[in-house]
């Protein structure tokens, strides 16, 4: 794999809500090279479970799917796109609201998106209709002052 | 989940220790539903205090039982 980045990795999962914590503790074990600290990791954990949620519950909508993540690092900024290719969203603007939800009967609190969005540096959604989505969602880790 | 109940307090207590993420949330919410409908506590304590991870999906959670 040729890369412009200080490192990357890929990783493929089928669409199982128990593959979420691999996932989660796949990403920050990845990120842990940065070096960054408790707070840092679990925003992170708390962004990339939402994101692959959403692609499980929204995107496939239980089916079966391959959900990937992407990760890369550059210098000391994390990037991570986590894509499906399920049924897409409609209308992003609206999708990314607080307390939105299109699925209320399952108990969903809308939260996710505004999750990722103040967990994270940038969030960025990607989405065609009945083709998939795709988030993309970047991080500064702090240099540790400590040393 | 650690469960327990005061018969003199009518006090139900959980206290959960695992990550709740969609994956869990499922199982702590049959358990939770069904010690209520068992005990028919009048007063719930819901212990937080060793969840090491929690997403929207215990917000959810929380929501619901309240
Ligand atoms: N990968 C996806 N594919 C299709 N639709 C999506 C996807 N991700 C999000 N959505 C849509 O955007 C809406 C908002 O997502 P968000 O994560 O903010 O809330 P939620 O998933 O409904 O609830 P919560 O995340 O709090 O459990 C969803 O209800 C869904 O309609
Ligand atoms: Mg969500």
């Amino acid at each position: 794999m040729k890369t412009k980045y200080d490192n990357e990795m890929n990783l493929e999962i089928l669409s199982k809500s128990c593959n979420e914590a691999f996932a989660r503790i796949t990403v920050a074990a990845f990120a842990s090279g940065l070096d960054p600290t408790i707070e840092e990791i679990s925003d992170i954990k708390t962004a990339v479970s939402e994101a692959v949620t959403n692609s499980i519950i929204h995107g496939y909508e239980n089916n079966e799917g391959i959900i990937k993540i992407n990760c890369k690092i550059d210098k000391r900024k994390i990037i991570i796109e986590i894509s499906d290719t399920g049924k897409g969203i409609e209308n992003i603007d609206i999708a990314k609201e607080p307390l939105y939800t299109t699925k209320p009967e399952l108990e969903r609190s809308g939260m996710g998106f505004t999750i990722m969005e103040s967990f994270m540096d940038e969030l960025k959604i990607e989405s065609i209709l009945g083709l998939g989505t795709k988030v993309t969602m970047t991080k500064t880790i702090k240099e540790n002052t400590l040393g | 989940m650690n469960i327990n109940y005061d018969k003199e307090s009518k006090l139900l207590k959980f206290e959960i220790t695992e990550e709740i993420d969609h994956c869990k949330v499922e199982k702590i919410k049959r358990r939770v539903d069904n010690e209520i409908e068992r005990y028919v506590p009048q007063n719930i304590i819901f212990d937080f205090d060793k969840v090491s991870f929690m997403d929207s999906a215990g917000i959810g959670m929380l929501i619901r039982e309240i």
